[in-house]
């Protein structure tokens, strides 16, 4: 009799899809009762591999897996009617009402009909849903969808809770939350919680974490063990003679850096060794350097983890565009007062923002903020309902072909010819963009070194591994030297070391004068924009530069606060104001 | 410079089509099999239809008109009864097609110079082939009376039919459906090749990337008829070697007034399907989209059924169908022998069908971005 809610003891998974995938590998731990355990890692770690072998969903090849002291390989069912398990994606029914989902899962888990009136109550007021118990599930927000799932799945109180990445895509406001609702199940029922996020910022509201990579364990602990992991070792650095992507540039070179991140104006180092860096050593000749030792957190300790670092990488050189027209000024997007409904929806509202040459512009929000909407209006892909707005001078959709020349466009899902090779891919879009010959041959060659996919070019783009897919695509987009780029949440899925890589290559091309517009809800991205919209309900809530949205959240008690910070503080702002005109 | 771009384009729409095994298989398998299909199975022609002979006489005579019957290549005796209750359970049973009842007295009433009858029973549940039947019955009959009257010495006082079907001496039906499944299979692959096109594309969301490149919606609209119209030809080609080879159909008129019809043809094939591509939004629509042309299409177009037996409303209709005029073409140059100043009433209709859905595929393609 082990004491312990789950346990694994060297369970293998592997897949066979065309070709073998090792989703889990020689995998044991245990989890003990009445906590929270975060499973983290990025996308392809195993994470839902691993939750659904633990709901008996799947059997391992090898192992043994034991769920509240029954065997989960021998006995899946009996499993399975003593857990609760909320996968990525709900089942839950749009055309029912909250209500009627309520009492469909409730039928479904056999809860009995005289404990449904204080379990519904108590989770209605939990989820705060009570005032929509009528609406239908389809017009709920992505977030109180997300809650109402969860309310559905906790409609028999389980002894063990099983969640696969329920904070993906929701807003900060609802991601906190569902933080709140979860621990609040550890406390009163005693529930044992496994769940999984891809975001790193939440192993640090866990009380155990279990990091996964590549399909196996790399380690077990409290968040504070992996973060004393790498304390001392955390500095920012700031100066007033090099621009903030300059500086990170040439910290990410210099020796003893593991991690150079942009962090607004200022950069986060996380150095090799616990020696204190100097500014003389870190960056040569450069003076008016102040270097100061910040607290360790989760994701230094992650990367500090799993970054090797590279000498070989290769420099990322991007030519300045050459086709800026000075007469065109220095606003390179307009948007004024846009607009565009669906029927009723009205998706996108009273927008107004612009862009200028060379900047990193980011368009922020939860998932159905707009900024898809905002941006496929941008690229002439949606036509405008009311409102203006000018790329480069032109509107796209009505303008001539050649203005789509200047332009990159990458849109949110991977969009390249998934059974064409890298290579094919590559010289399609050089060709549809006029390349030819020599100048063709060139840009190839580049952007197989550059996105180092040369080993990949004969492979068909949709066998590749995410974070080339990711690499691909953005090589797509700049075959044609374009002056302006939309990015549309480009890291959406990328794990966050090839998050990392990827914001360097832009980086490079906005210090070559490429303007960029993207979009994120990755709230710690907001750090890499020059200046950014925050977008909820189809409004802009602010803009402005990162630093100016933090310093508005600035508190006595948080004097240091994120950018998540900022947005939750927005969203509530929002919400007493309509109040006050309710 | 704009020519380049939209062969790269083309390049890519075969590359895409080529390189995935399903799609491969789509545009290869399927027609084959149907090809098969239509041209061993499909026929008008009757063969050995079971019968059954009732022949309560015992003379000669009728012993004769029954070795007449078993001779046919038309017809199989399967079972000689000798009992009214035999007759209904054979025929429910559908164990016989007919049933043929020869009289106490056929033979004698032969004998004295009278005239004799014979009674059929058919099954009328499929009355196309019950007709058909008693046509080859009755022709047997026809012949037997001849040689009953000749024997006797005696010549027949009625005018006698010699038959000579021209085009097809021996009016072999699979001469007459084999010509029209080049018609109907060319339409059903290209129509499938366009019309999954953009679906697929906008499924996969590879279409958004391909509208901000300079590309012009005309300049993909062409990029993307291109390969149905080269598909297409190519599998007419397979199919019209296959049907002179294997099927041994004559090929009697001349090979470019067949392919300035194909050509036409496909003008319209791809131009429509286009149109079904340009509004679907899922692959599935864009299936449902080619079947929902596809099958008016075909009754339309007079592949099984005359046009003429149609309504005269319906009748109209079929004047939007390129594939009647196409029949009539593929029909005439094998089978006629026609040339191009016979065919140019076909060829007007086609071209015009096909001006107008192609640009109507344009038009949509430009208001449907979205």
């Amino acid at each position: 009799m082990s004491s312990a809610a789950l346990k694994f003891s060297a369970v293998s998974k592997t897949f066979t899809d065309g070709r073998q995938v090792s989703a889990l590998d020689d995998v044991s731990f245990s989890i003990q009762p009445g906590r929270v355990t975060g499973l983290i890692g990025p996308d392809g770690a195993g994470k839902t591999t691993l939750i659904r072998l633990a709901a008996g969903l799947l059997l391992p090849d090898a192992g043994d897996i034991r769920v509240l002291d029954i065997d989960a390989l021998a006995e899946p069912l009996r499993v399975q009617s003593s857990i609760s398990y909320m996968p990525q994606r709900f089942g839950l029914y749009e055309d029912l009402s909250v209500q009627e989902n309520l009492d469909l899962y409730a039928d479904l888990q056999g809860l009995p009909v005289l404990e449904r009136p204080a379990r519904y109550a108590e989770l209605m007021q939990m989820t705060g849903l009570s005032p929509f118990a009528q609406r239908l599930a389809g017009q709920l927000s992505g977030g109180m969808k997300q809650k109402l799932g969860l309310a559905c799945t906790l409609v028999r109180s389980p002894r063990l809770l099983l969640l696969d990445e329920p904070t993906v895509g929701v807003d900060p406001v609802s991601r906190r939350e569902l933080w709140q609702i979860v621990y609040r199940q550890v406390q009163e029922a005693g529930m044992t919680v496994l769940l999984s996020t891809a975001y790193l910022d939440e192993a640090e509201r866990c009380d155990e974490v279990i990091l996964l990579h590549q399909g196996k364990l790399l380690d077990q602990g409290e968040p504070a063990k992996f973060s004393r992991s790498v304390a001392g070792r955390t500095f920012r650095v700031s100066t007033q003679t090099l621009s903030h992507r300059r500086l990170q540039e040439a910290l990410s070179r210099a020796p003893g850096v593991l991690d150079a991140l942009i962090e607004g104006e200022t950069v986060r180092l996380v150095m090799e060794t616990a020696q204190p860096p100097t500014a003389e050593r870190l960056l040569p000749g450069q003076t008016d350097i102040n270097i100061s030792a910040v607290e360790p957190r989760f994701e230094d300790a992650f990367i500090a983890r799993l970054k090797v670092r590279r000498t070989d990488a290769p420099q990322v050189e991007f030519t300045p565009p050459s086709k800026i027209d000075a007469a065109a000024g220095d606003e390179v997007i307009r948007v004024d007062k846009l607009q565009r409904r669906f029927g009723d929806f009205i998706a996108v509202n009273n927008v107004s923002f612009s862009v200028r040459r060379g900047e990193i512009f980011g368009l922020l929000g939860a998932n159905g903020a707009g900024k898809s909407t905002t941006f496929r209006m941008l690229c002439g892909l949606l036509p405008v309902s009311s409102g203006e707005l000018a790329v480069a001078g032109y509107d796209l959709r009505r303008a001539a072909a050649t203005a789509r020349g200047r332009i990159g466009y990458m849109a949110q899902k991977f969009s390249l010819y998934s059974n064409l090779s890298v290579r094919q891919n590559l010289q399609f879009f050089s060709s549809a963009y006029g390349l030819r010959g020599k100048q063709q041959k060139a840009r190839l060659d580049w952007a197989l070194t550059t996105f180092e996919l040369a080993a990949f070019q004969n492979a068909n783009a949709g066998d590749l591994p995410l974070g080339y897919k990711q690499r691909l695509s953005f090589a797509a987009a700049l075959m044609h030297e374009p002056d302006i780029l939309f990015l549309d949440e480009p890291t959406s899925g990328v794990d966050p070391l090839a998050r990392r890589e990827f914001w360097a290559r832009t980086n490079a091309l906005a210090e070559a004068g490429v303007t960029v517009l993207v979009t994120t809800h990755f709230m710690e991205e907001a750090n890499y924009c020059d200046r950014l919209v925050i977008m909820a309900d189809g409004e802009v809530l602010a803009a402005g530069t990162p630093l100016d949205m933090k310093m508005q959240a600035r508190t006595v008690d948080n004097p240091d606060p994120t950018m998540e910070d900022a947005f939750i503080q927005l969203i509530e702002q929002r919400q007493q104001s309509s109040e006050v005109e309710a | 410079m704009v020519f380049r771009q939209i062969f790269a384009l083309a390049i890519k729409e075969f590359l895409a089509l080529l390189r995935d095994k399903r799609s491969r298989f789509v545009i290869i398998g399927p027609p084959i099999i149907q090809l098969l299909v239509f041209g061993f199975a499909a026929s008008y022609d009757l063969n050995n239809v079971p019968v059954a002979i009732y022949n309560e006489d015992l003379g000669g005579a009728s012993r004769e008109l029954v070795s007449h019957i078993e001779g046919s290549p038309n017809f199989e005796v399967i079972a000689y009864i000798d009992h009214d209750s035999e007759v209904a359970p054979l025929i429910d049973n559908r164990d016989v097609l007919l049933v043929l009842h020869l009289g106490q007295y056929f033979s004698s009433d032969l004998l004295l110079g009278n005239s004799a009858s014979l009674q059929v029973i058919l099954d009328g549940r499929n009355s196309n082939t019950a007709m058909m039947a008693m046509n080859y019955l009755n022709s047997i009959v026809l012949d037997y009376n001849l040689s009953w009257l000749a024997s006797r010495g005696k010549s027949g006082a009625f005018a006698t039919l010699q038959t000579r079907a021209w085009y097809n001496d021996n009016l072999q039906s699979n001469w007459f459906i084999v010509p029209g499944i080049v018609g109907l299979l060319t339409l059903l692959v290209t129509l499938l090749v366009t019309s999954l096109s953009v679906a697929r594309e906008r499924e996969a969301g590879t279409f958004d990337q391909l509208l901000v490149t300079p590309l012009r919606p005309m300049e993909i609209l062409i990029g993307k008829a291109i390969p149905g119209i080269v598909i297409g030809l190519l599998e007419a080609t397979l199919i019209i070697v296959v049907m002179v080879v294997l099927f041994e159909i004559p090929l009697r008129g001349s090979l470019g007034a067949l392919y300035l019809g194909i050509g036409l043809f496909l003008l319209s094939a791809v131009g429509v399907g286009l149109m079904i591509s340009a509004i679907s939004v899922t692959q599935q629509q864009a299936v449902l989209g080619a079947f929902l042309f596809m099958v008016p299409a075909i009754v339309l177009s007079g592949f099984a059924t005359p046009i003429a037996n149609m309504p005269p409303f319906v009748q109209w209709l079929t004047y939007l169908d390129p594939l009647r005029y196409f029949l009539v073409i593929v029909r005439g140059v094998t089978l006629e022998g026609n040339s191009y100043s016979l065919l140019i009433h076909q060829y007007w209709p086609m071209a015009i069908i096909g001006f107008v859905t192609l640009s109507l595929a344009g038009w949509l393609f430009r208001h449907r971005m979205y």
